[in-house]
């Protein structure tokens, strides 16, 4: 028993003996081959080096490629140090070759076709590269270009292959070289593994596969269905990615609408300053984090935006009440002249930010909470910041939808939006409601410019952008009515990004903007109107 | 509407609106701009301090332009109470049916030389004159879709609108809504009206060069008979019956409609011709400027638009006159001199106008001539927008 044993050991020993050698030795005589004075001959060596999987070679076959490669008096193969041309390295050691003058050294001659197949070799090669995102490259564009020659190499490589993201894009090159020179199983196996991908790529692949001549009708079948299935995931993915970009756009002109919502609801006043209010915001968040980077410890950087959130609002909701205070309220009752003054103030406002921190274009970085996203399905990426400004979105109209129903404050509100007179006649101050209103609908603005500040860029035009397509969902959803805001702002959103692949960007908004036009005549105060004598008014 | 301006004691002498008094103040003015003009430019040696430069005609002409547009909205906000944010879209598609005549007229002179194909037709491949482009190689059906197209789009607009009783700040809105979707549809180069870059490079009109100083005296001319026409139509409406029905509809327009009138088909009526006017603003518009392209459609455009009402005098056309060719002689100084400063500039008239000069200059002017302690200081206001 136990000689058994031992003699196992000694032949497993002996195996691995003779294997290492024999492999080293491989390699040693195809990188002498390097130097050999025959094309042919040279072009057999890289072949061979790229099909033996050793990254050892790849320094010594860019250096060929790059003529640098040289060999010595005894058939020595040297490579020229990219760094500094007058030093040599021997090619199978990778070490300094001491006592080799470089005068006694030839150039190895290289011509195109074998940087042909130098380029092949090493894109092989690649495939076992030390660094793990050369070799993820190298797998990738495996599947850019299938072959059956490849196979070997994907095979050796899947094998050695520890990281899993690697491995799993090697997989599919594997699979797309195997449709390309596989046997009729691993060809069926390989279709059937690809139609659960929704690579376009993938796609592409089996769509030229699907029109390769003589096809075994098996297969030919298999990888039709494949097609199919994968057109149908490309297709749902299309819907859910549309509905997601939707419900990301619903939600900023949510945020950006719905303070506007509220003063027009209360005070019946048109704020075209509203958009600046949002613009205010932005810059806010951008002041924030300029203080942050100046002051703070760097690893507190990414908790600027948590500040910047209520300063957005309380600043811009003590804009709000001083406009209120100081303007708005004279002119109450003479809604278009409101809309004037306002489009006024946000004149001022623009050129005011304009003057104190430049026109061109300010940049707020996202947290790094917020940066990146994640491929829930494979062929779209929802961005954290899009899915936070949703999150926030919906909190923002969640915390208001309390103050409304469950504070005084919110009660008084409803009560001047449905009847300004019956509600001053009850003892409401409404002049303090107006210029609370007032500052609330600023406030959230404000809190909009600084979520508006994380997906794009910050400049003083910023609230012009948003603010005729805000108007849009009041009138569309009607007003003091945050459910009309809600559906008025998330179905703009959801049409706009829904019409896009159909119609492009712009002709998609013009249908909207038609849509909401003609809509507006069969239901003149929107959505969501409110019902009852005073609304008639 | 809530904001009622309006001078009781005026309307009351409304009969004698036509009298010898009026002509001779209105023919005196148009021989002034007429004469003036022409005279300081053509026969002052330049260098004199009353001089008119070459340049400062064309620009001349501009202001009056702005001046027929500002009448034509004054026409509706400040007598029927309807504050359009499209006014300027109005004027853009007139001043494009003029742009598209004089590209026409460019023929073979252009860059690419095609004989019927305007520059950036060829430069975007287009193989054939789009169908619209059709006719506009004829003046007179160039200035038939100067005023019927933005006639024809008010006339639907409006009817759609008032029909449903959309007024207040909502019309406002949707005024701005259509604005806008013109704005990006005017942007888009697959539309046929080129573009981002719009219609320039213009040679001629009717034969005459547009660059030389002859013809733009001569359209500076044919401005100030523009807006002495623009300026009797409007007269002609306000000072009528309708006139009257269209005041009474701003104050309080239930009442208007429960008295029997039309309130519809008298807004309706008013607004498209209010849209030709600035239509016909904007066709004389193009060729003094020499370019004409989507960024007039820029609803700031409109709003500025009220600001020159408001600050000449709301609900008066001599008021509108004056406040269009004021602001934008200070536009032109002040974005000359002081550019940063033009814009607090501006923002302060419609804050300051708004608040504390509702009346404009025009009303400002008459009330120290003529104060007037039994004026009501507003009419009961019933509706609010």
């Amino acid at each position: 028993m136990v000689s058994r044993l031992a003699r196992l050991l000694a032949l497993a020993l002996l195996l691995v003996l003779t294997a290492l050698p024999a492999r080293a030795d491989d390699y040693s005589t195809q990188i002498t081959a390097l130097g050999s004075d025959s094309f042919a001959d040279k072009d057999k060596a890289i072949t061979a080096l790229g099909n033996l999987g050793d990254a050892r070679a790849v320094p010594v076959l860019q250096a060929m490629s790059d003529d640098r490669l040289r060999t010595g008096a005894n058939g020595q193969v040297l490579i020229v140090s990219p760094t500094d041309s007058t030093k040599l390295i021997d090619a199978l050691t990778g070490q300094p070759a001491e006592g080799v003058a470089f005068g006694d050294t030839s150039r190895v001659i290289v011509n195109n076709r074998l940087r042909g197949s130098i380029e092949g070799a090493l894109g092989g090669l690649t495939l076992f590269s030390p660094d793990r995102d050369t070799r993820l490259a190298a797998a990738r564009d495996a599947l850019r270009h299938p072959s059956a020659e490849s196979l070997a190499r994907l095979q050796k490589a899947i094998a050695t292959e520890s990281d899993g993201e690697v491995r799993a894009a090697v997989q599919k090159s594997l699979y797309a070289a195997q449709l390309a020179g596989g046997s009729k199983e691993e060809q069926l196996k390989a279709v059937a593994s690809l139609a659960d991908d929704t690579d376009p790529r993938v796609k592409s692949l089996l769509d030229e596969f699907a029109a390769t001549p003589n096809l075994d009708p098996e297969v030919r079948k298999a990888t039709d269905a494949a097609i199919a299935s994968i057109n149908q995931r490309l297709q749902l993915i299309g819907i859910l990615a549309n509905l997601f970009q939707g419900l990301s756009l619903g939600s900023i002109l949510l945020l950006a609408a719905i303070g506007l919502a509220i003063t027009f609801g209360v005070m019946g006043v048109i704020n075209m300053a509203h958009g600046e209010m949002i613009m205010i915001g932005a810059y806010v968040a951008y002041v924030v984090q300029q203080l942050f980077r100046a002051y703070l410890p760097p690893g507190l950087i990414d908790g600027y935006l948590i500040v910047a959130v209520p300063v957005a609002f309380l600043f811009a909701g003590l804009l709000g009440v001083i406009l209120e205070r100081c303007l708005i309220r004279f002119l109450y009752g003479r809604a278009l002249e409101t809309l004037l003054a306002t489009w006024g103030v946000s004149l001022v406002m623009q050129q005011a930010v304009r003057s104190v921190f430049g026109s061109p274009n300010k940049e707020v970085s996202n947290p790094s909470w917020m940066t990146g996203g994640f491929d829930p399905l494979g062929g779209f990426t929802m961005t954290w910041n899009r899915i936070y400004i949703i999150v926030f979105c919906f909190v923002v109209l969640g915390v208001l939808a309390l103050i409304l129903n469950h504070t005084r404050f919110g009660l008084y509100m409803r009560a001047v939006t449905q009847n300004r007179d019956m509600a001053r006649a009850m003892g409401i101050r409404t002049a303090r409601v107006d210029a609370l209103t007032f500052g609330l609908g600023s406030g959230i603005a404000g809190m909009a410019g600084v979520a508006l500040s994380q997906i794009g860029n910050v400049s003083p035009n910023l609230g012009q952008i948003y603010i005729v397509d805000s108007f849009l969902v009041v009138v569309f959803g009607g007003v003091g009515n945050l459910m009309g805001t809600l559906i008025g702002a998330l179905s703009l959103g959801i049409i706009n990004k829904v019409l896009e692949p159909f119609a492009g960007a712009i002709l998609g908004k013009i249908v909207v903007l038609v849509a909401i036009i003609l809509f507006i005549q069969r239901r003149p105060r929107g959505l969501f109107a409110l019902k009852g004598r005073t609304a008639e008014t | 509407m809530a904001d009622p301006i309006v001078m009781p004691s005026r309307l009351v002498r409304a009969r004698g609106a036509w009298g010898t008094g009026f002509w001779a103040a209105f023919i005196g003015t148009g021989i002034v701009l007429a004469a003036v003009v022409p005279a300081l430019n053509l026969w002052v040696p330049p260098g004199s301090a009353i001089a008119v430069p070459d340049y400062i005609v064309p620009l001349l002409g501009k202001y009056l332009c702005y001046a027929i547009l500002a009448l034509s909205l004054d026409l509706i906000w400040g007598y029927a109470g309807i504050l359009s944010l499209g006014q300027a879209a109005f004027f853009a598609l007139g001043g494009y049916a003029m742009g598209m005549y004089l590209m026409r007229q460019i023929g073979t002179r252009g860059v690419y030389q095609n004989p019927i194909l305007p520059d950036f037709m060829v430069f975007l491949q287009y193989k054939e004159l789009p169908w619209f482009w059709y006719g506009f190689d004829h003046f007179a059906w160039a200035v038939l879709m100067v005023l019927l197209v933005p006639g024809v789009l008010a006339f639907v607009f409006g009817w759609l609108a008032f029909r449903s009783r959309v007024s207040g700040v909502y019309l406002s809105i949707i005024t701005q809504a259509m604005t806008y979707a013109l704005l990006l549809a005017f942007f888009r180069n697959d539309m046929g009206f080129g573009g981002n870059n719009g219609l320039t490079d213009y040679k001629d009109i009717l034969g005459w060069d547009v660059h030389a100083p002859s013809t733009r005296l001569g359209l500076y001319l044919v401005s100030v008979l523009g807006l002495g026409i623009a300026y009797l139509i409007c007269r002609y409406v306000t000072k009528s019956k309708l006139g009257r029905v269209l005041l009474a509809l701003r104050d309080a327009e239930s009442r208007v409609r429960f008295l029997g009138y039309s309130v519809t088909n008298a807004k309706l009526f008013v607004f498209t011709l209010s849209a030709v006017l600035a239509g016909f603003a904007g066709a004389l518009y193009v060729p003094q400027v020499g370019i004409i392209n989507p960024s007039e459609f820029s609803p700031g455009n409109s709003i500025e638009v009220a600001i020159w009402v408001s600050v000449g005098g709301r609900g008066t056309l001599v008021g509108a006159v004056i406040g269009a060719v004021l602001v934008n002689f200070g536009k032109s100084w002040l974005t000359g001199a002081f550019p940063e400063v033009w814009l607090f500039v501006l923002g302060m008239l419609f804050i300051l106008t708004t608040l504390i000069f509702p009346r404009g200059i025009v009303g400002l002017f008459r009330q120290l001539r003529r104060p007037s302690p039994q004026q009501p200081k507003t009419l009961p206001v019933e509706e609010q927008a």
